[in-house]
């Protein structure tokens, strides 16, 4: 019987199955942050159990760490104390952990990849419904809650059930000024955020293998904003090419091994998945987000939904909120909105790539003086690279504020957040009522859109001004 | 866990469709280390009005949340569901749920019913006391109509016996060190 490529990961990391009970899968790669940790790590002091595979964990600090000078104590003590407890919770549980004085710290969906660890053919599990953007590297990458951590931490398995395959098949090609994020904001919209709910995604077509790693990552990220708790993308010469060489990568015949496995993955002529929907990459404009929730995105220069016109009264009622609550009226175009805010960063738009990008477009320009403009890399990593290609110099001549690794204004844990009633246009992933803030207002969308509204001031369309 | 048993109550309605878990208890408060005095957090933004249905005298010991479609989606903290049950909510109605907010809500003995779209309009129309019966995986509307829904049978035993899934697991020490020692390490992520 010909697979999909989720079959084939399902298949091999099923440990067991009894009649009536979830399949235990067995999980290659579990990562750890401060946040959704420290309720699991306690619980295994209650049971007095340890942790199975601590060689098969890492932890990093990202969710609630500052921005600002590493070398500065942390003023938030709540936050200080979290960020104490992972690194006593991993010391006590023979767990590495890349902590907030490590040179390897970072997001955790970014350092995954960064060091290698992140492979095909792996699960990978974190809680953080983020995970899948690890799915990028052709793995079964996804979210999971504190019990859950809980429970991989004690037996390196999950019980899980198996989710239906969804084929999202990508063809054509970008045209300038669009991006990976394009593409995943406008499947989101096109599904909405409760789309893909059950099913894993697999993007496919010949738009998303000519996606660089990094913009792989970026699209694979999002699929829980389309409902799906995993998504994934077959590996290619593309793949191998950007894990070669890496920290924890195979080395020599082990490499070659791997790669002649790695190969097997692809889904296989004639496999038949359980849904699917294509996209048109020769039609895609640039999107944004106008709404309380990633599904209430449009093309850049398209009018928002008018209420009046939504004949469903709770569909009606949720986007009549979602403006409200966003201070906008339907039936208008959001190109032109004035911003107090731009946030480049994120495990979805905050690697050496997307910040290459951003500068590629401020170099020699300046931001809008009306606009606070934040840039935040991924990772230690990415910073060392950003400071090696001069990108820092760029940012701060245009007036942004260049700033330490970590999670950011993307979850406003720490303190880098909206004052409320600002407007910002962020490449992170979620617009929720508060996320970036209480009382703050998210426009979601690329890099480049958010570095051409940080020159002018207002929501542009970047193509005006490459 | 404890083990889920039937009950009765009146519902608290909240007729949003969409409703995320950066809503039920904002990323803010998740600085804790602990699981407890998350109730005091739930829906904390939207109680700044005090006229948000949780506020309200009569929804005070109320037990079951009817909300709109696709409740629990965004971020996979199962601070959503700590902060529900400690609320004193045992159930929550909607059309659907968030796949990882589903599996965290029953590993907290917080039952996620989805019932189809009339029941839905029906149970928002309606005031009385719903009845929710776990073994026989019915529900009882107000006007005394009763409901099947779908609960995988796995979970309902977990919750019925308040059987702990990592107990479950545990038990499969076997199965699992069998299947470790066929397969290689793929990474050391402690070097
Ligand atoms: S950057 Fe945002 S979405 Fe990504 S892991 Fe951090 S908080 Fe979650």
């Amino acid at each position: 019987m010909p697979r999909t490529i989720i079959e084939k990961l399902w298949d091999s990391h099923v440990v067991h199955e009894s009649p009536g009970a979830p399949a235990l899968l067995f999980i290659d790669l579990h990562l750890v942050h401060e946040v959704t940790s420290p309720q699991a790590f306690q619980g295994l002091r209650d049971r007095g159990l340890n942790a199975r595979r601590p060689d098969l964990t890492i932890a990093t600090a990202d969710h609630s760490i500052p921005t600002t000078d590493r070398s500065l104590s942390i003023v938030d003590t709540i936050a200080a104390n979290q960020l104490a407890q992972l690194e006593t919770n991993c010391k006590d549980f023979g767990i590495r952990c890349l902590g907030v004085h490590s040179n390897l710290q970072g997001i955790v969906h970014v350092i995954g990849p960064e060091l290698g660890l992140t492979q095909p053919g792996m699960t990978v599990v974190c809680g953080d419904s983020h995970t899948a953007t690890h799915g990028a590297f052709g793995a079964l990458a996804f979210g999971i809650g504190t019990s859950e951590v809980e429970q991989v931490l004690a037996t390196q398995c999950l019980l899980q059930r198996k989710s239906q395959s969804f084929q999202v098949n990508v063809e054509g090609k970008l045209k300038p000024g669009v991006s990976a994020k394009d593409i995943i904001l406008a499947l989101i919209a096109k599904i909405g955020i409760g789309g893909g709910t059950g099913c894993v995604f697999e993007f496919t077509g010949s738009a998303i293998r000519a996606l660089s790693m990094e913009e792989r990552m970026t699209v694979c990220n999002m699929a829980i904003e389309g409902g799906a708790r995993a998504g994934l993308i077959a590996p290619d010469e593309t793949t191998f090419e950007y894990l070669k060489g890496r920290p924890h990568a195979p080395k020599g015949a082990d490499w070659d091994a791997a790669v002649a496995r790695w190969k097997q993955l692809p889904t296989d002529e004639g496999a038949v998945y359980d849904r699917s929907v294509s996209i048109d990459a020769d039609a895609l404009e640039p999107m944004i987000t106008y709404g309380t929730n990633p599904g209430m995105g449009v093309s850049i220069n398209a009018s928002l939904p008018d209420p009046s016109q939504i004949t469903d009264a709770m569909a009606r009622d949720s986007i009549t909120k979602a403006l409200a609550y966003m201070g906008l009226e339907g039936g208008k175009p959001l190109v032109g909105h004035p911003i107090d805010v731009v946030f480049i960063g994120s495990c979805t738009n905050s690697r050496i790539s997307d910040l290459r990008i951003a500068a590629g477009l401020l170099k020699g320009r300046k931001v809008s003086p009306k606009v606070r403009v934040m840039v935040v890399p991924g990772s230690q990593e990415v910073k060392r690279q950003a400071i090696a290609e001069g990108l820092p110099e760029i940012f701060r001549a245009a007036g942004c504020d260049y700033r330490e690794p970590g999670c950011s204004m993307c979850i406003a844990m720490n303190g880098d957040q909206l004052s409320p009633g600002e407007y910002s246009v962020s490449t992170s992933n979620r617009n929720f009522e508060g996320r970036q803030g209480k009382g703050g207002r998210t426009f979601l969308a690329s890099p480049l859109t958010a570095a051409a509204s940080a020159i002018t001031g207002v929501v542009t369309d970047v193509r005006t001004l490459l | 866990m404890i083990p889920f048993t039937n009950f009765e109550s009146r519902m608290i309605k909240l007729p949003i469709n969409n409703v995320d878990t950066d809503q039920i208890i904002p990323a803010r408060f998740l600085k804790t280390t602990s699981k407890l005095g998350l109730d005091k957090q739930l829906f904390n933004d939207w109680r700044q009005d005090p006229d948000f249905v949780l506020n309200r005298p009569e929804s005070q010991g109320l037990q079951i949340l009817l909300a709109g479609d696709n409740f629990g989606c965004g971020s996979s903290r199962e601070h959503a569901p700590w902060a529900l049950t400690q609320w004193g909510f045992r159930a929550v109605i909607s059309t659907s749920f968030a796949d990882i907010f589903k599996q965290n809500s029953l590993k907290n003995s917080l039952l996620p019913i989805v019932v189809p779209a009339d029941v839905h309009a029906e149970l928002f129309a309606s005031d009385g006391p719903v009845k929710i019966d776990l073994p026989n995986q019915t529900l009882t509307t107000p006007s005394g109509r009763e409901v099947h829904f779908e609960v995988d049978q796995f979970s309902k035993h977990c919750l019925v016996k308040g059987v702990d899934e990592l107990g479950y697991i545990l038990d499969q020490e076997a199965n699992i060190a069998a299947y470790e020692a066929s397969h290689p390490a793929p990474i050391n992520a402690l070097v």
